[in-house]
């Protein structure tokens, strides 16, 4: 893989967005994965939400595991920081980092064998930690760079390239991470832009951990009949819930209410989220009904995508810990080093 | 056989059963005698268990204030029926048996070469108190209270002890009080036996704490931020001591809010991983574990040395390998840390030999990992970590201040600084890093595991890998000047024998420094404080005919990293290796050395350059 870094100049005129920035400037070098692969409309699901909610790049720190989906962060937002850490070990690189800066905003991207196989107990404690931040799964069910070996989410009876059956069960991470505490749970489809691109700004604006998996088809090793990833099968069965709005303090409202079912869902910046619901009976604050929707459309083979669950006043990881309101990286010495006559005072009590 | 008659200088060795709330009564004779200004070495020898087991604490009385333990029992008190046998069987012709008489020993179950003093403790307090717990727990201090008469410790010291511990709970201090004279005025005490505490004044300004405690302290003035951790033994009691101090030293003053995180992990693997996202992030952060939990942080490590991530990790060594013996002591994990991952990795490890530098070298490790951008291992050992030390009060320079090393703040990007992360611009190995989020357009950066040119792009180009691994060699070399120097003494008289060693060892190694001039072996001395190895540490070996290595693990394992990073021959260097587990006496280095120096044919005075 080669390095292949974009122009420079960018044309005067493109658009900008409230901070001055243009699109151009959320972007990243050009990707090296394959033509076709669902992880690059990710990527640009993630530029399109960060350039439309105003963020300044060298707020986010983005950070990966190991895999395919775990080198996208390098071909987005290439002027925030990125950390491309150990194979399944991104949620506790990210916790870390972001209890060192609260002020930053801190994007995880995995992929299911990072997340679902080797890195599943990291996964799910920095769920119920409650961490800051928006942890995106690019969900394939399939091993890319060692060369199409199943997932721990590939579906059973689904079919490698190869023709090897799984007979595996299948790990959902939405309903893991629901269970596990995870206030902000949504799925999406790399092929629908239109839904993903609200569900990840609603997710950079909820203060807890939220969760999106994105089913994301490999197009060198799951996207032939016979797969539950491809592009023809989720498009086929995509049972979406709801539709977002979302409306953030950061930019004036615009968009025009929607008729029919609409719930509004205020977040803790003022912002609201708004849900065009296409299933009147689904419920995104019911977490037991969410789960029992979940299981029936998986048993009859359906991917149930939309915002799925959302708790509208989280406790994250910082207010658990009750740290400070600046960041614990900004702290200096008259802050953190008690002093000679602390220390004297620390002597006397142990003799 | 004559009874043992020694003032100030004796040991004396409690056999409880855990849990029984002993540990503190035993404690407080430690501290009883070190308010007489008489200096104590302790160990406490415990099972990895919490309930019922047998634990004994040993108290070495000595005037002389050596710090290791001795080796051998003058008095034991036996309050483990269950440990009877070998109790008594280890107590030293002419020395002391104190034990509870409440029931009838026959006469086969003592010993006639030494002196049993029985006192009826268990009927004693049964009578006293009515409530099962305060039985148990008062029985502790009627024994202490007849210890203080037998051995003529004062006991006004003792209740001033006691009023410090229950300032503002006026009823247990009277309470433990009058326990402690049911003990002391009891008749079967009122003899003089052979051992005597007699006030000294060689305390001085001395404090006693375990090393634990000490680097958790390190931590806070070294200005750590985040601590993550996951219960190991004999780890523990460091992340738990930093939180207590934090709640002390760190709490925002109006706010109540902390100026600090720590997070109870899922396990090791998590907790370094904590630890490397938060110094990424520009916050100190640090861990504490022991050998299993390095070994789950290897590849983690790998990624912290390649990626220059400064980490500190706070090893408390213990019996290895696997759990080995998770509550005794060893220092196992040497090569384990120093080239712990996978691929050519090597690290910065700190050897402190008690307390007080457990203090000084850990607040010291989080200025080196800013400084080198790398993990830096702080190397305690259960002796150090988990046993109270006798060792000179800490001190802080007020006008220090933490050296972040080399960052690149938002003024030098923005006044257009060539930033390359892994670029050297001063040829000490050391390239600047950005902290997330310094500046608008410039400074940041892709952070990665795998190989990378000097302004971190992703390169499979071997040369620019080969650079780059060539560069962390330079940094490593600049590391040699930055690590704690050896410490070299010499010997009374000229000699061509010398000796090395490192960390807790050190304590019963001046002891038999001292044996060994009374055999007439003079040794040259090196204790080794940090890897990499400044030049003296080779230089010293150079200049003897004979060095001998004192280690607490079988591989002689500081033995391979003197031989393999200063290209020594092994033979060069005598071995003298000790791994039970249990604390290092001075007379297993003494008898040690000596036999070897038999062998090697040991002279005294040292070549002279013809």
């Amino acid at each position: 893989m080669t390095y292949l870094a974009k122009p420079r100049l960018h044309h005067p005129d493109l658009p900008k967005n409230k901070l001055g920035f243009t699109r151009r400037d959320y972007e990243g070098p050009v990707s090296t994965l394959c033509a076709g692969c669902g992880h690059d409309s990710i990527s640009a699901a993630i530029i399109q939400a960060f350039y439309d909610l105003s963020i300044a790049p060298h707020k986010v720190a983005k950070l990966s595991g190991i895999g395919c989906s775990s080198k996208t962060p390098t071909y987005f937002l290439g002027q925030s920081h990125g950390f491309n850490s150990v194979h399944g070990r991104m949620p506790s690189v990210l916790t870390g980092a972001a209890l060192a800066n609260r002020d930053l905003i801190y994007l995880g991207v995995s992929g299911d064998g990072d997340s679902a196989s080797i890195g599943i107990g990291q996964f799910a404690h920095a769920m119920r930690r409650g961490v800051n931040m928006v942890y995106i799964v690019e969900n394939n069910g399939v091993y890319g760079l060692t060369k199409g070996q199943f997932s721990a989410t590939a579906d059973k009876g689904s079919k490698a390239k190869r023709g090897a059956v799984n007979s595996d069960e299948p790990i959902d991470l939405v309903q893991l991470a629901l269970v596990l505490g995870a206030t902000f749970v949504a799925r999406g489809f790399s092929g629908d832009k239109e839904q993903l691109v609200p569900l990840i700004k609603a997710a950079v604006e909820h203060r807890g951990a939220a969760f999106i998996d994105v089913v994301s088809p490999c197009v060198a090793f799951n996207n032939h009949p016979g797969s539950t990833k491809s592009y023809d099968y989720v498009r086929a069965h995509n049972e979406a819930v709801n539709r977002l709005d979302f409306v953030s303090v950061r930019e004036p409202i615009t968009a025009a209410v929607p008729v029919g079912g609409v719930e509004s869902i205020t977040l803790h910046d003022g912002g609201s989220i708004r849900l065009r619901k296409l299933h009147p009976e689904y419920d995104a604050r019911d977490k037991v009904g969410a789960l029992a929707y979940l299981e029936e459309h998986r048993m009859r083979g359906e991917v149930v995508t939309g915002l799925l669950y959302v708790q509208d006043d989280p406790v994250d990881l910082h207010e658990s810990q009750n740290t400070v309101a600046v960041p614990l990286n900004s702290l200096g010495d008259e802050a953190l080093i008690p002093g000679n006559a602390a220390l004297a005072a620390f002597n006397a009590r142990m003799r | 056989m004559k009874p043992i008659a020694r003032v100030n200088d004796f040991v004396v060795k409690f056999s409880n059963v855990n849990g029984s709330g002993s540990a503190s009564a035993n404690a407080l004779f430690a501290r009883a005698v070190l308010r007489m200004g008489v200096p104590v070495a302790a160990r406490n020898i415990f099972p990895s268990n919490i309930q019922g087991l047998p634990t004994w604490y040993e108290v070495r009385i000595v005037e002389d204030g050596w710090r290791g333990r001795r080796g051998g029992v003058d008095m034991m008190v036996a309050m483990n029926p269950e440990t009877w046998a070998q109790d008594v069987a280890e107590v030293e012709a002419g020395g002391y048996l104190f034990y509870d008489s409440s029931k009838p020993l026959p006469a086969s179950r003592l010993r006639d070469d030494i002196t049993a003093i029985g006192m009826p403790i268990t009927a004693i307090c049964n009578a006293e108190y009515s409530d099962a717990r305060q039985r148990q727990l008062f029985k502790n201090i009627v024994y202490l209270g007849a210890l203080a008469s037998l051995l003529s410790i004062e006991p006004a010291e003792i209740e001033r002890l006691f009023a410090e511990q229950y300032k503002g709970k006026e009823a247990l201090l009277e309470a433990n009080r009058k326990a402690l004279r049911m003990g002391y005025d009891h008749e079967s005490v009122q003899q003089r036996i052979g051992l005597k505490v007699e006030r000294r004044d060689k305390v001085g300004e001395k404090i006693f704490l375990d090393g634990n405690q000490a680097a958790a302290l390190g931590a806070v003035y070294g200005g750590a931020t985040l601590c993550a951790w996951y219960p190991i033994t004999p780890s523990s009691s460091v992340a738990e001591a930093f939180a207590a101090q934090c709640r002390k030293y760190r709490v925002e003053p109006g706010t109540g809010k902390s100026r600090y995180a720590i997070v109870q992990a899922e396990d090791e693997l998590a907790s370094i991983g904590m630890v490397i996202g938060g110094a990424w992030n520009g916050a100190r952060s640090f861990t504490a574990t022991s050998g299993p939990g390095i070994s789950l942080m290897q590849e983690f490590i790998g990624l912290a040395y390649f990626a220059e991530i400064p980490a500190v990790l706070i090893d408390v060594q213990r019996g290895s390998p696997s759990t080995g013996m998770p509550t005794k002591t060893q220092q196992a994990d040497l090569l384990c840390c120093a080239y712990a991952s996978h691929g050519d990795t090597k690290h910065v490890l700190l050897f402190p030999q008690d307390p007080k530098e457990c203090f000084e070298m850990s607040a010291q490790a989080f200025d080196l990992a800013d400084r080198l951008q790398t993990p830096i291992f702080v190397m305690l050992d259960l002796d150090i970590g988990m046993q109270d030390w006798l060792c000179d009060p800490f001190t802080w320079d007020d006008s220090r201040r933490m050296d972040r090393g080399k960052v690149m703040s938002a003024a030098d990007l923005e006044a257009g600084k060539d930033f390359g992360r892994y670029l050297d611009r001063d040829g000490d190995g050391i390239p600047f890093r950005t902290i997330p989020g310094t500046h608008a357009r410039r400074g940041a950066y892709f952070t990665r595991g795998t190989s990378k040119d000097r302004y971190a792009r992703y390169t499979e180009d071997g040369s620019i890998y080969a650079d780059n691994m060539q560069r962390l060699l330079r940094k490593f070399e600049t590391a040699k000047g930055l690590v704690p120097a050896p410490v070299i003494e010499r010997a009374a008289q000229p000699t061509n024998a010398g000796v090395i060693w490192y960390g807790s060892t050190g304590a019963p190694m001046a002891e038999s420094l001292a044996a060994l001039e009374r055999h007439g072996i003079h040794l040259d001395r090196m204790r080794i404080r940090g890897f990499p190895f400044a030049d003296p540490v080779a230089e010293f070996i150079a200049a003897h005919e004979h060095v001998f290595l004192v280690e607490q693990n079988r591989d002689a394992q500081l033995r391979t990293l003197i031989v393999t990073e200063c290209g020594i021959a092994p033979e060069r260097l005598i071995p003298v290796l000790h791994y039970d587990g249990n604390p290092l006496t001075a007379r297993f280095i003494t008898r040690e050395i000596a036999e070897k120096a038999e062998l090697f044919n040991v002279k005294h005075l040292r070549k002279v350059a013809p």
